[in-house]
């Protein structure tokens, strides 16, 4: 047992831990509309519920079929970003050429129907969802102990963001996603079939918040307003990430929940609102984010 | 001087036609009824001033006008109703005005975005020895950072590997200095002898004189008048007119 800054580092440490745990999520679900706005222009007020959605599938597949975690990790996401690309070929292709505002109320619209109807099928109260077995238990590092399932949150995140930059910025699929971001109208007159591209990019970022949504069950409970919670935060990093910035929203995702874990250890009163102190500053100091292009 | 072998190809069948070419941007009626025909091989181009529905009618061909009416068969097959996708799918090949070089790609992936449609598209070395230049950008990070004739060139050259073989250039001369015209020009020419076909948007008739078969001009979203190459000698004076050159 050792101090820094007359610290504990056990306390350090654990609250280091949980702010990676925190920031696995932020850039994972930051990522997703980071995906969705650059390619559809739209701000998916939605995010937080479908994560939700992820977290309850995960549950009902246990409770319906006895489907347990590693199955439902796949199937889940699938499942999720189904039903957004119907969400998208029935509502949204509709908003492209309006204003962000419309696409904004659709989703928050949204949002509040599938949480009212998961709040009227299952409570408000949080339903328990367990570790896999796989997972359980943990690591005794010497300066702190590390729960595997964690460790395996952080890790996972860590592989689907690194390789979603991957596809997106390294790829003949990405380079299709990037050059329809900026001029879709002649990426069409290359052959390409744009709006089965942005029904696809849409279901990616659904499948990727209801990814969170599963990987979530057994940390936080499975509740109604669990994506509600989150998801404001979120919006925060990406404000301060950037609009669109896929690399933006990962690093600042991580960074983020890093800076929240540690300003809880230094000063607690203010791990609330820690980021969006830094999102007020951001906007001031640059509006189009850390890492945004400006327009 | 008429060519030889654009008689042979006044005897085949077009390529493209198009036939009372109707479109509208939002209320504003643009084409008000346009009819030409590329034959297999042909350079073609349309002359006119400035709004006269030059970019218009290539746009309306290429399917990139919301609102378009008439007919536009290409090989026999009409197109006036399908998306812009599926008309590229048909063996078209677009190249617009203001180039459309993509700034978030680097230039190998702007040269390799377009799909290839159909076999017979020209390969990479190829379209390099008509663009020695594009060879020496190809590290070069963003695609935009190339300079006006260089992102000409890619724009040319990225549809060349598609296997379209009718290309849609719109005004590729413009800005650029005297000397990437002529290379455009001799790129344009090399093109023909490859057997594309090509419909050429220009302002600059001495340039089209350079390279076209034949000529239509425009004027308030209509073909007001047409000749060939060989023709233009003769008809000096009243494209002066038209033009108000």
């Amino acid at each position: 047992m050792f101090e820094i800054f007359g610290i504990p580092s056990q306390a350090l440490f654990g609250q280091l831990l949980i702010g990676l745990i925190n920031g696995s999520f932020y850039a994972l679900l930051s990522l997703g509309l980071a995906v969705i706005f650059g390619m559809l222009n739209i701000i998916n007020f939605s995010h937080g519920a479908q994560y939700m959605m992820g977290g309850f599938a995960a549950f009902i597949l246990l409770q319906q079929t006895g489907l347990g975690y590693w199955p439902a990790l796949i199937i889940v996401p699938i499942l999720v970003g189904i039903t957004g690309m119907i969400i998208e070929r029935t509502m949204l292709q509709w908003l492209y050429k309006l204003d962000h505002l419309y696409g904004l109320l659709l989703t928050f619209g949204l949002a509040l129907i599938i949480e009212g109807v998961a709040r009227n099928f299952y409570g408000s109260a949080g339903l328990p969802y367990r570790v896999p077995d796989s997972l359980t238990g943990g690591q005794n590092l010497g300066f702190m102990f590390l729960p595997n399932y964690r460790a395996w949150v952080i890790v996972a995140s860590l592989t689907v963001c690194i390789s979603t930059w991957f596809v997106i910025e390294r790829t003949r699929l990405g380079a299709y996603l990037r050059a329809a971001t900026e001029n879709p109208a002649l990426v069409g007159a290359f052959g390409i079939n744009v709006p089965r591209m942005i029904t696809l990019t849409y279901g990616f970022g659904v499948a990727l918040a209801a990814f969170a949504g599963v990987m979530a069950a057994p940390i936080y409970n499975v509740s109604p307003q669990m994506g509600a919670e989150l998801i404001i935060v979120v919006f925060a990093v990406v404000v301060i990430g950037g609009m669109g910035s896929i690399l933006g929203a990962i690093l600042t995702g991580f960074g983020l929940g890093v800076i929240e874990g540690l300003t809880k250890v230094f000063f607690p009163e203010a791990s609330n609102t820690v980021i969006f102190v830094i999102m007020v500053i951001v906007l001031l100091v640059r509006p189009a984010g850390l890492f945004g292009r400006r327009a | 001087m008429l060519d030889p072998q654009s008689v042979t190809h006044a005897a085949r069948a077009p390529l493209l036609s198009v036939n009372n070419l109707q479109a509208w941007y939002g209320e504003s009626h643009i084409l008000h009824g346009v009819d030409f025909d590329v034959m297999p091989g042909e350079v073609v181009t349309l002359l006119g001033r400035n709004g006269a529905g030059k970019s218009t009618t290539m746009k309306s061909v290429m399917g990139l006008v919301a609102r378009r009416t008439g007919s536009v068969m290409m090989e026999g097959q009409e197109l006036i109703s399908l998306p812009a996708r599926k008309i590229a799918r048909a063996g078209i090949a677009f190249c617009p005005e203001e180039r459309g070089i993509f700034a978030s790609l680097d230039v190998e992936e702007n040269l390799m975005l377009p799909p290839q449609i159909r076999p017979g598209g020209l390969s990479r070395e190829a379209i390099f020895e008509l663009f020695p230049n594009l060879k020496e950008r190809l590290g070069s990070s963003q695609g935009t950072k190339l300079s006006g004739g260089e992102q000409q060139m890619l724009a040319i050259g990225r549809i060349l590997r598609t296997g379209s073989r009718l290309l849609l250039l719109d005004e590729p001369t413009e800005g650029l200095a005297p000397v990437i015209i002529q290379q455009i020009g001799k790129t344009i020419r090399a093109l023909k002898e490859q057997k594309f076909t090509i419909l050429l948007v220009e302002q600059n008739f001495r340039f089209a004189s350079t390279v076209a078969d034949r000529y239509y001009v425009m004027e308030h979203g209509k073909i007001i008048d047409k000749f060939a190459n060989s023709e233009l000698d003769a008809n000096v004076g009243k494209l002066h007119d038209y033009l108000g050159v």
